[in-house]
């Protein structure tokens, strides 16, 4: 197998691109009046690929990039039945951390973090990663323990996390109201100094540009809408824009992931349910820390813009809807001023929603199934966006030697019949 | 906002109710092999259209009504006596199988 090298070079590698992303480039074109090139090309669809990628967010188009980079496959097809990033990857409140419970978990989003921390070097395009720190907050002695537990995990498995007292978050957080008569005190906080924010569409459409460069297809607005199985392998996609031949299907999808794996006979342990988010109106930069708060279903960030980013826990009911709803604001507000009463006269800007898949222990679902050449990355519940990058990396290794990584080997959809589940939940959910 | 018909309340917030999941056969546990006693717990046909669900008006008359809801515009269908968590042979399997339900409820 080819060294692994996530498209990370100098020199030539970078002539790929129709343009060059500098600062030099920048004042060379505004110079000259020279438009910028499209970021990835546009091509005709084929009647056969060796590989169809299905769902073009961050897990799809990074699946397809490390295809290129790390294995030399480009013969790569990802389609999408909206725009690149009209899913998960464009609705999601953008952290990234890695501050998991189980070992098979911190390992996993760990090596995310790594590749989210060069990702702009090797994509030659500015993902405005954001290492901020992220602090979860303890409102209770239970949350506290599950904390301490998380910490220790953490430092054995070698990312930094420490527990820290309501002093420290007021130094880190001023407006956060720490005092013991809050309704829900704040005791504690899990400080994961990794933890950040990153700009989710950027991310998409650098990989997308990564890809295409190297001669992967991007369909958009082509929807999928068979799966042809026959003696237990896959052998194409039918789609809106015609039919495929292909061994391969990955299904990266978010929300729909049980509705393409029933294409092609596969039952997943998943279901689904919306989750909310909303950003406020810009304001003065105040805030330099992601807050999370499990207890009271929120986490808090403020963007480059200055808007405040909210996010929440899933909706109590499983639903493939994408609307908000006037509960969900109502419940969202009291929380955030619970925490931040100086926000009182803050407007909220708009409110939107996601879907998100749900599984038994708020872990994913990787890896091959019982049909031949049909991979799943799926079940990714609320915490998809920030495994992009390495779940990307993994799958291609996964369908370009047909063996399971060691990273994903916990996350196969066989530990259900097995009872081997990876309890996530602790962790993963703010809403539990 | 979602409106569930409670045979029992009436028309309620669904902010009343908690959703408890898809109406399914529970296999019997004396002779339900483990594949199929996990099926039951993880496998769920989570279905983008109609569903048969139970929901538990648990602000309310605190019973499971079972439901039937679109899910991807939320509209419901009907609501109706029984649901999952119902003992068989019981008063609110016989309405679940449609029984008459006495006007204003029933005895508690």
């Amino acid at each position: 197998m080819r060294t692994s090298t996530n498209g990370h070079r100098r020199g030539p590698g970078r002539s790929l691109y129709p343009a060059r992303y500098s600062a030099a480039e920048l004042f060379r074109r505004g110079l000259a009046g020279e438009p910028w090139p499209p970021a990835w090309r546009q091509q005709p669809m084929k009647g056969s690929y060796d590989v169809v990628i299905v769902g073009g967010g961050v897990h799809g188009l990074a699946a397809a990039y490390y295809l290129a980079t790390n294995h030399g496959i480009t013969d790569v097809a990802v389609l999408d039945k909206g725009y690149m990033g009209s899913g998960g990857s464009g609705r999601n409140t953008a952290i990234l951390r890695s501050n998991y419970l189980t070992p098979e978990g911190v390992r996993f989003y760990d090596r995310s973090v790594q590749l989210y921390q060069r990702l702009a070097t090797d994509l030659d395009y500015n993902v405005m990663f954001s290492q901020r720190g992220h602090l979860t907050l303890a409102h209770s002695d239970a949350s506290l323990r599950t904390m301490r537990w998380r910490a220790e995990v953490n430092k054995v498995e070698g990312v930094d996390s420490e527990v820290i007292g309501p002093a420290e978050i007021k130094r880190l957080a001023p407006f956060l109201d720490v005092s013991p008569a809050a309704r829900y005190p704040i005791m504690g906080a899990l400080w994961h100094p990794p933890g950040g924010i990153i700009r989710h569409d950027a991310v998409v459409w650098g990989y997308a540009r990564g890809a295409s460069a190297r001669g992967v297809h991007i369909h958009q607005n082509t929807e999928v809408t068979g799966i042809d199985v026959a003696g237990g392998r896959v052998r194409g996609v039918r789609t809106s824009n015609g039919d495929i031949a292909t061994p391969v299907v990955l299904n990266a999808t978010a929300g729909w992931s049980t509705l393409i794996s029933d294409m092609a006979g596969v039952t997943m342990p998943v279901m689904t349910s919306p989750l909310q988010a909303a950003v406020t109106e810009p304001v003065k930069p105040f805030l330099s820390t992601v807050i999370v708060s499990g207890t009271l279903h929120v986490y808090i960030s403020q963007t480059d813009r200055g808007e405040l980013v909210f996010g929440a826990s899933v909706d109590p009911f499983t639903s493939y809807s994408m609307r908000g709803s006037l509960e969900f604001i109502e419940g969202l507000a009291g929380h955030v001023l619970e925490l931040m009463p100086a926000l009182g006269k803050v407007r909220l800007l708009r409110q939107w929603a996601g879907l998100c898949d749900m599984t038994p222990d708020f872990s994913p679902i990787m890896g091959q199934t019982p049909v031949d050449g049909f991979l799943v990355d799926v079940g990714w519940g609320t915490y998809g966006f920030k495994a992009g990058p390495v779940s990307g990396e993994a799958m291609a290794q996964c369908i370009a030697s047909g063996q399971t990584p060691e990273i994903i080997a916990a996350f196969g959809l066989e530990r259900f019949g097995e009872g081997a589940l990876v309890g996530e939940k602790g962790a993963a959910a703010v809403g539990h | 906002m979602i409106l569930l018909p409670c045979p029992w309340c009436g028309p309620r917030a669904a902010t009343e109710f908690a959703h408890i999941g898809e109406v399914s056969v529970r296999p019997d546990p004396g002779s339900a092999t483990p594949a199929q006693w996990r099926g039951y717990l993880y496998l769920h046909a989570n279905p983008c259209g109609w569903t048969s669900e139970t929901w538990y008006h648990r602000m309310g008359c605190r019973r499971f009504i079972k439901v039937e809801r679109h899910t991807e515009t939320n509209e419901v269908r009907s609501a109706s006596a029984g649901g999952v968590a119902e003992v068989p042979g019981g008063q609110a399997a016989a309405w679940a199988r449609g029984a008459e339900i006495p006007a204003g409820g029933p005895a508690r």
